[in-house]
């Protein structure tokens, strides 16, 4: 179970306090999942970065019995002198898993070659998307926390993550933060919209579709 | 934030997340070309060298009978390993922003891991350097080593609860980091690498006694010269400068990483 009490997030700006997140509340229980659809700015990325644990909120509380994973495929957390493998290997050291019996599906999934071997600044975006995205699936989580992240890319990588998320791990919980309304309707269960701060809840994900389509900004 | 979790799990998650750290730092800053890994003591053992050499040049040590090359190197060697930690502390934060989205990874941790490096690094080379000029006759074993070890960990106490309070105050305002640079720069001809207190005139030493670092190096010297120098140091009073600079560290740290945002 993961809970969301309360919580807020306020940032200074010049022209004074900003509130991105205004006392929201919500449960995800294992093996459930959610989408939560926004606009741009609606604060989507915030919402995931509190519940990754990578910032905290400002108040409220977030609980979490279940492991959660840093928002996926998240390419900013490379270090960019390192190699792919050295990036594989810090992700397994900060998380206790042993490196060596997963280089195979890292090869395999980001198709690197030579370059898994060679510093991350060298790749090309899409490299490193792919790289950042076999990295996710290497530890093995409850939860997945997804930010747009299966908007990018090709076709073909496309469907490879859909294939290693929603079918090989389709008994893990996720949340799914987007703008893309059908990529929602396609894998969630459930939905709300983020709008001016608020989480608004629906009862069914088509409900969520249609406040969404009506309400444009 | 999270539900509770024991001492001693939260203890090897600690340990795992600096293990992870410091293994990505060395080869970041080392990488594996040339020397690698050996330039994390060959860094500041080139600067002691140069020192030493230039302060035999310029007859630095004001005709007294302490051999030039045990006074440099455990004046300079010892300034640079709190300095060092510090200074790599204060542009951490930015640089290892991103890794904070891992979330067993604490700000704390980058610190330490940071000032653990640069602390090893120097060590290593102060011993290197002490056994080679030994080896070359151009200095003596320390009268009382034990002595010595002592005082370069109040001093490496003093250089991480500093880290720490630098560190952290880089998050809250980058003035901190540029007038870090000038203060160092002030800071290195009162922190004692270059004289005993003992030489300077009695209203100096007061002033220069108000800096735990001091005491620090006096006591290292204490334990190099043995009764050939007269020192003055007072343990209780670095300890607790030491003790409070902690406290403070600690407590900016703590709220360092409740400020930190991602772009």
């Amino acid at each position: 179970m993961i809970s969301i009490e309360n919580v807020s997030k306020t940032y200074h700006t010049r022209l004074g306090q900003r509130t991105i997140l205004d006392n929201i509340s919500f449960k995800l229980a294992r093996g459930r999942n959610i989408g939560i659809l926004g606009r741009n700015g609606a604060g989507k990325s915030t919402l995931i970065r509190l519940i990754a644990g990578a910032e905290r909120p400002t108040s409220g509380v977030i609980r979490r019995d279940m492991s959660v994973s840093w928002p996926l495929a998240f390419g900013g957390a490379f270090q960019t002198h390192l190699t792919g493998l050295d990036n594989l290997k810090f992700v397994c050291r900060v998380y206790g898993v042993d490196y060596k019996p997963l280089i195979p599906f890292v090869e395999d999934f980001t198709e690197l070659g030579v370059y898994f071997r060679e510093p991350v600044m060298h790749y090309s975006a899409g490299m490193t998307t792919r790289l950042a995205f076999a990295l996710s699936m290497a530890i093995e989580f409850d939860c997945f926390l997804i930010d747009e992240a299966m908007v990018v890319g090709d076709q073909r990588f496309h469907e490879r993550c859909h294939i290693e998320l929603f079918q090989k791990r389709k008994d893990r919980a996720f949340i799914l933060v987007t703008h893309d309304a059908n990529s929602i309707r396609m894998y969630c269960e459930s939905a709300c919209v983020l709008r001016n701060g608020k989480l608004i809840p629906f009862a069914t994900v088509d409900e969520a579709f249609e406040f969404y389509e009506a309400n444009p900004n | 934030m999270t539900s509770e979790v024991s001492f001693f799990r939260s203890l090897a998650i600690q340990g795992r997340v600096m293990q992870a750290l410091l293994m990505r730092e060395v080869i970041t800053r080392y990488g594996r070309d040339n020397l690698g890994v050996l330039w994390l003591i060959g860094e500041p053992m080139v600067f002691t060298l140069g020192v030493m050499a230039l302060w035999t040049f310029a007859g630095m040590h004001h005709g007294s009978q302490l051999p030039i090359a045990a006074f440099a190197i455990t004046g300079y060697s010892s300034v640079l390993m709190w300095r060092n930690s510090v200074g790599r502390c204060v542009s951490a934060l930015q640089s290892n922003f991103n890794l904070l989205y891992h979330r067993n990874v604490q700000v704390i941790d980058v610190f330490i891991t940071r000032t653990l490096l640069e602390m090893a690094g120097a060590t290593m080379s102060f011993i290197v350097l002490s056994i080679a000029f030994t080896a070359a006759e151009l200095m003596t074993w320390p009268v009382d080593p034990l002595q010595v070890i002592f005082g370069w960990l109040m001093l490496a106490w003093f250089g991480l609860a500093l880290a720490l309070i630098i560190g952290a105050a880089t998050a809250y305002s980058e003035i901190v980091e540029r007038l870090w640079g000038p203060t160092t720069y002030f800071m290195f001809p009162l922190a004692g690498a270059a004289f005993m207190v003992d030489w300077l005139p009695k209203q100096a030493q007061d002033v220069v006694l108000f800096l735990p670092m001091v005491h620090g190096l006096e006591i290292i010297r204490e334990g190099y010269f043995g009764n050939v120098v007269r020192t003055h140091y007072d343990l209780g009073y670095m300890a607790t400068c030491c003790l409070v600079m902690t406290l403070v560290g600690l407590f900016l740290v703590r709220d360092a990483g409740e400020r930190v945002e991602q772009q």
